[in-house]
């Protein structure tokens, strides 16, 4: 008995240093990590604000803070930043607000309704799930071509339109909502398009703004699309399409470069800092399907 | 599958629901149509044209030009010496290489930082939302900024590696060393989308699960290994895919970073497919490379669900 309590004193002792030693590893882990990944974006908008004499030091408090490289880029007459700006929000909205409606309706079609065909097309939409992206963006392109949409806002946006991300999303939380809702809205007379809009929308809000939110930053920070459909017209590029050109124009001149970088980052990271936790929830999701 | 609480509430209860107005009703049709427009016209059709485009010699500024050449473009893709051959198999190894190089960290680095993320303790979300918000900008801007840190004159790791005393690095015009920069930036942007999905998984485990396994003396690596990857098999085999398909996909990283060299060293299929349908207007050949690729990597989904998705019916 003596040396069975003996054993096991010894082995509470061991285990709380060995908590403490986890503990200690842990934080150290964290911490490197977090500096791994919050560094770059600090040393972005330090090289941001440094004057041109300065970028080559390495030093992390600009010795001369200056916002001389933002209003630099937006002087530039040959750089129509403000329109690039314009440009993104435009697109972004639009195709946030037209995806929203389009999935929304979709998604209540497949989550509440029977009606002939409802699998098989629902089938089709899993399907292209696991079809490579890299197969629709040569035929894309050519279809774009002969609507007649390159080099147009529409050209960007409604390929996107396909996507079944969303209808997914909303379906699985339509499916979530108790049907009594709906039925005693029927009941009263309603019909179903006043039950979807009057009662079910409103109870999605918040997954609507969730999907709202992850769309939004998507096709702000699209680039390949945009890059396909808008790259030879200067005017009419978005924030990141126009900083790639930037990078041609200023070449090595890294403070303009970051500065630029700033200005394509700073909508999306104010939509991040106060909504993190819904797009965070909705990427969570994506997983929790599979 | 196993994680996935499936909250239908009444959905059986009512069969026929919808169908009230009689017993076909043009309504269902009306709510899907919008979204079945564009889904048909962009996502449907592609997939057969682009076969179909796959088939011709097919040059969007000569539409009077445009022979049928059936299976010629594929047949290039395979005879060495002809015009693609050289360019597309370089692209397909560089691909092959990054998917190497940066999907075991994506996973495996991932899982770490979420079995870190799911203990209790003050700040987690904090930590959460950090190492997810690189994911929020955009490819533009993460490449950029790498791109200026890996700069041999003034850039970051340069000043770094000299504090040090190691030599100094070419890092974006030397091999390996533009794919160690290529790879270190796409882990930096992208981990935290990983990160997340994971740590969702994580929190779906049920706890009485531990505390069995400690009271049987399991430490918490047999833990990890007999309790938590099991558990996880599903997402596992979910984020691998995902991981695999966005490397596969790479881009933007190496066409701002390193506009595919040195020498044409990291440029990736897509750029390939890009130079070579949209820049040079061979949009047949490009399309049957797209078909060839995507071909491949359905292959290896399917490999990866079958070989990993084995066990996954024993719960």
């Amino acid at each position: 008995m003596a040396t069975v309590s003996k054993t096991a004193e010894r082995a509470a002792g061991s285990s709380v240093n060995a908590e403490l030693g986890r503990r200690v590893v842990f934080y150290v882990l964290l911490t490197l990590f977090s500096l791994f990944f919050l560094l770059p974006l600090v040393w972005m908008i330090v090289t941001a604000i440094k004057p041109f004499a300065e970028w080559v030091q390495p030093n992390w408090i600009p010795k001369d803070p200056t916002f001389q490289n933002f209003s630099d880029i937006f002087q530039d007459p040959s750089l129509p930043v403000r329109r690039w700006f314009v440009n993104s929000l435009g697109i972004a909205a639009a195709f946030t607000i037209a995806t929203l409606i389009i999935d929304a309706m979709a998604a209540y079609a497949y989550a509440r309704m029977e009606f002939r065909g409802r699998n098989l097309l629902f089938g089709l939409l899993l399907a292209t799930l696991v079809m490579p992206g890299i197969m629709f963006l040569v035929p894309n392109f050519i279809l774009i071509a002969q609507l007649n949409w390159i080099g147009t806002y529409q050209g960007v946006i409604a390929p996107g339109l396909a996507g079944v991300f969303g209808v997914f999303f909303l379906r699985q939380f339509f499916q979530g909502i108790p049907r009594e809702l709906e039925e005693a809205a029927l009941i009263d007379g309603a019909n179903i398009w006043t039950t979807f809009t009057r009662v079910v929308l409103p109870l999605a809000s918040g997954a609507l703004a969730t999907l709202g939110v992850i769309t939004f930053m998507t096709s702000w920070n699209d680039f390949l699309w945009p890059l396909l459909i808008l790259g030879n017209e200067r005017e009419m590029l978005t924030l990141p399409v126009g900083l790639a050109t930037l990078q041609g124009q200023y070449n090595f001149d890294y403070g303009k470069l970051m500065a630029g970088a700033t200005v394509t980052t700073i909508p999306v990271l104010i939509l991040y800092l106060f909504l993190q936790r819904y797009i965070v929830q909705s990427v969570a999701m994506t997983g929790l399907k599979g | 599958m196993a994680t996935t609480p499936q909250v239908k509430v009444g959905a059986n209860a009512t069969p026929g629901a919808g169908t009230r107005h009689g017993p076909f009703s043009l309504l269902p049709y009306l709510f899907v149509l919008p979204h079945l427009i564009f889904f048909a016209a962009f996502l449907g059709y592609p997939f057969f044209y682009g076969i179909y485009i796959s088939l011709f010699n097919f040059d969007f500024l000569r539409p009077e030009q445009r022979p049928f050449v059936g299976a010629e473009n594929y047949l290039a893709l395979f005879q060495r010496g002809s015009i693609p051959f050289t360019d597309f198999w370089r692209a397909m190894i560089n691909t092959g290489e990054f998917v190497l190089y940066s999907v075991p960290p994506l996973v495996i680095v991932a899982l770490l930082l979420a079995v870190l993320l799911n203990g209790n303790y003050p700040g987690r979300n904090l930590f959460r939302g950090l190492f997810f918000a690189p994911y929020a900008l955009s490819v533009t801007v993460a490449a950029l900024l790498w791109w200026w840190i890996f700069q041999p004159q003034g850039g970051m790791i340069n000043h770094l590696i000299n504090s040090v005393g190691l030599g100094e690095r070419q890092w974006l015009s030397e091999m390996p060393w533009a794919w160690v920069a290529i790879t270190v930036a796409t882990i930096w942007w992208t981990i935290g989308f990983n990160t997340v999905i994971f740590l969702a998984a994580l929190q779906e485990i049920s706890a009485s699960l531990y505390e069995a396994a400690s009271i049987d003396g399991a430490n918490p690596i047999q833990q990890f290994f007999y309790i938590t990857i099991p558990m996880l098999r599903p997402v596992l085999i979910f984020v691998l895919t995902i991981t695999l398909l966005a490397s596969a996909n790479l881009f933007g990283q190496p066409y701002i970073m390193t506009k595919g060299g040195p020498v044409q060293q990291t440029e990736s299929v897509m750029m390939r497919i890009y130079q070579e349908g949209i820049l040079e207007n061979r949009m047949g050949s490009a399309a049957a490379m797209s078909v060839l690729v995507a071909f491949i990597l359905l292959i290896l989904t399917t490999l990866n669900f079958k070989v990993f998705g084995s066990g996954d019916n024993q719960q």
